[in-house]
């Protein structure tokens, strides 16, 4: 090679000049190769990549729909809060002014600078929720870079606790966490909008580029609640449960025509717009969800089947001589007063456990299981409240002599407050059961699961009970007939019945023709725990204010103006409750003793 | 032929400029739209959150709790009893 040999120069130069032009023409090839996958086989992917870099999808936040009482009285209101969120990264560029940033967001300097540290690898974490406009216009006015300010809501309740159970509560993000809020959460929720924009590296909104989904807003929802009525029933419930030294409650007031909750109360009771932690025992709306013995109020149930079976009139005699019944078994029921011989009627009226017992044991389990069935126990109520409990009826098979008996005024059973309301608004709609309802207006058909006779029979021998001798006259409405019955059951602990009571009432106005069904439950009373005289009064003094409120007409109206058709007439009637000390041996309601 | 040929490729030339310029129009008449759609939407909006506002307000002073205070306390009144209610017939 060192010789040069002037012959191979030419061929030389060719191969150089080949190999040049090859290297050339590979070096473009592999420029066109390379352009070819960018542009055309990873287009995609790249597209992809530059997009994600200046283009986003933004949530379009929706306000949750108001709920309204009856009377478009607003119950639950979404209103817009500011809440302050950072780029961590951002934020630390520009750490001298951290502290500044912890004065105006009230939060500890080195707790704040600690969580931006810890979060560096996110763009986004919320520095402080909830704020008032103007306080989160404040901090923006800082202009610290990385921090900016997202629109959120927030949930008002401006009937507070007196409304907290049946409503419910959402949580931070304004979603349904209990109650109605729950139950409607995607009628009332909505559904966020999408719109991409275009941002530059500052994340300012350079471009909207289109609107992706629109925003559809939340629903509005009328609820059954007559706020003033729910009020009512929240004031008189309270101050019962003070005076008694109770432990906890309920009211239930239905509308017998449609089955709308007109109340629904519960005691004790905590404050929605605030998201402390209190005792979750009290958000529980114990009306729907916790059950209880039913106890005498049972009764209206088992006579109802009786007359049902045919063997029984509301005058028939029975004899509760002496007060006692001895059963199979050696299970002895007692009665607190021995009545002697009373007629079915009288069985409701005072209250007679032997009485209920004995026209029980006449019947056949599986006929009382039906009635019971049918009447709505041991079944949810299909009112579509969240963690409604379907109480407890056991099937008729594994019902005994004693089993029978004791069912038959109110023990070894177990019912919600809703389900009690439900049962004696089927009496109070002539026969017809129809499930209770949350929402006004709903299509809510009835149907017929007891004669309408019977039912018209029942009411007459419950309005004995509000009136002398019957103990319940504390649940008097003046010129109104009142017809409902009391109840008192031990509440069962530990496989056996404690000392600790439960005072019921269970009642309907005007008894001619009901409009409203109440049920008062009231737990732990402390001294007096006859239903007559813990519960009762209770209903009365609700029902005064709520026929009234309601413009309810008086029971046998038209009779008045017989004697002076053209004169205002002022209403007086026999049923006046009396103003001295209750004739206190018919309030009792047949409790148990052991 | 050949003058039909090139006028029918012109006019097709002009279509496609009239097009594209039409095509540029219409994306800014869009966007136009879409900006006042958004400011329309947010007005709506405010003016909505605003009535919340006021709804609560009202609502919070027409709080039974608080009517019932000032009826029976700073006013005193009080709920008619049965002696003073006159049914009147209609």
């Amino acid at each position: 090679m060192s010789s040069a040999n002037p012959r191979i120069k030419p061929a030389n130069a060719r191969t150089r000049l080949y190999v040049v032009l090859c290297m050339l023409g590979l070096a473009s090839s592999a420029l066109v190769v390379r352009a070819v996958d960018l542009q055309v086989v990873r287009k995609d992917f790249y597209q992809e990549q530059g997009d994600a870099r200046y283009l986003r999808d933004l949530a379009i936040p929706v306000s949750r729909g108001t709920i309204f009482d009856r009377n478009g009285e607003p119950l639950a209101v979404s209103t817009p809060v500011e809440s302050i969120w950072a780029n961590p990264s951002e934020v630390l560029e520009h750490a001298d002014r951290i502290g500044e940033l912890a004065k105006a967001t009230g939060l500890d300097e080195d707790a704040l600078k600690q969580k931006l540290i810890e979060r560096s690898d996110k763009e986004f974490i919320y520095l402080k929720r909830h704020l008032n406009p103007d306080d989160a216009q404040a901090i923006l006015k800082l202009d610290i870079p990385g921090i900016a300010s997202q629109r959120e809501f927030k949930r008002y309740y401006p009937s507070g606790e007196v409304i907290a159970h049946v409503l419910g509560y959402t949580n931070i993000d304004d979603r349904g966490q209990e109650g109605l809020e729950l139950a409607f959460d995607d009628w009332l929720a909505g559904k966020p909008g999408v719109k991409r924009v275009i941002r530059d590296r500052m994340g300012h909104e350079v471009e909207n580029v289109e609107l992706v989904r629109d925003a559809q807003p939340g629903r509005d929802l009328t609820v059954s609640i007559d706020r003033r009525i729910q009020y009512l029933a929240y004031r008189e419930l309270k101050a019962a449960l003070a005076e008694h030294h109770a432990s906890s409650g309920s009211m239930v007031i239905l509308d017998v025509p449609t089955g709308e909750i007109l109340a629904m109360v519960n005691q004790p009771s905590f404050n929605p717009n605030a998201r402390t932690n209190v005792d979750p025992s009290y958000r529980r709306n114990r009306a729907v969800t916790d059950v209880v013995e039913p106890g005498s109020t049972m009764k209206a149930f088992t006579i109802s089947a009786a007359l049902e079976s045919g063997k029984w009139k509301p005058h028939t005699p029975v004899d509760t001589t002496p007060g006692s019944l001895t059963l199979a078994g050696g299970w002895t029921t007692h009665d607190v007063h021995n009545k002697g011989l009373i007629d079915v009627t009288g069985v409701i009226t005072y209250s007679s456990n032997v009485g209920a017992a004995k026209i029980a044991l006449t019947m056949t389990r599986d006929h009382m299981w039906d009635v019971y069935h049918r009447f709505g126990l041991g079944e949810v109520t299909g009112s579509g409240f969240p963690g409604e409990s379907p109480g407890f009826l056991p099937i008729a098979k594994a019902w005994g002599p004693v089993e029978q008996a004791t069912i038959a005024y109110g023990y070894g059973l177990n019912v919600t407050p809703l389900q009690l309301a439900q049962g004696y608004a089927t009496i109070a709609n002539n026969g017809r059961l129809r499930s209770p309802t949350f929402v006004k207006g709903a299509q809510n058909p009835d149907r017929a699961v007891i004669d309408p006779e019977i039912a018209a029979q029942m009411r007459k021998m419950l309005e004995t009970v509000i009136v002398p001798p019957g103990g319940a006259t504390k649940a008097q409405v003046r010129n109104y007939v009142v017809a409902g019955k009391t109840g008192t059951s031990r509440t069962a602990a530990g496989g056996g019945y404690n000392k600790k009571y439960v005072s019921l009432f269970a009642g309907m106005i005007p008894s001619s023709a009901p409009r409203l069904v109440g049920v008062v439950v009231i737990h732990d009373p402390q001294g007096a725990y006859y239903g007559a005289l813990v519960a009762a009064p209770v209903f009365g003094k609700v029902m005064e204010d709520a026929v009234r409120l309601l413009d309810i007409s008086p029971d046998n109206v038209q009779n008045w103006y017989t004697a002076a058709p053209d004169t205002g007439h002022t209403v007086r009637t026999g049923r006046q409750a009396p103003d001295g000390p209750v004739d206190m041996s018919n309030v009792d309601d047949g409790v148990p003793e052991e | 032929m050949i003058a039909f040929r090139n006028v029918f490729l012109s006019l097709l030339l002009l279509a496609t400029i009239a097009s594209a310029i039409a095509l540029v129009y219409a994306i800014q008449q869009s966007r136009l739209a879409f900006i006042e759609l958004s400011k329309l939407g947010n007005e709506r909006d405010d003016l909505n959150f605003e009535f919340g506002r006021l709804q609560l307000e009202q609502a919070t002073w027409a709080e039974n709790n608080r009517i019932e205070q000032i009826a029976r306390g700073r006013l005193a009144m009080v709920s008619p009893n049965a002696a003073a209610t006159v049914v009147i017939k209609r």
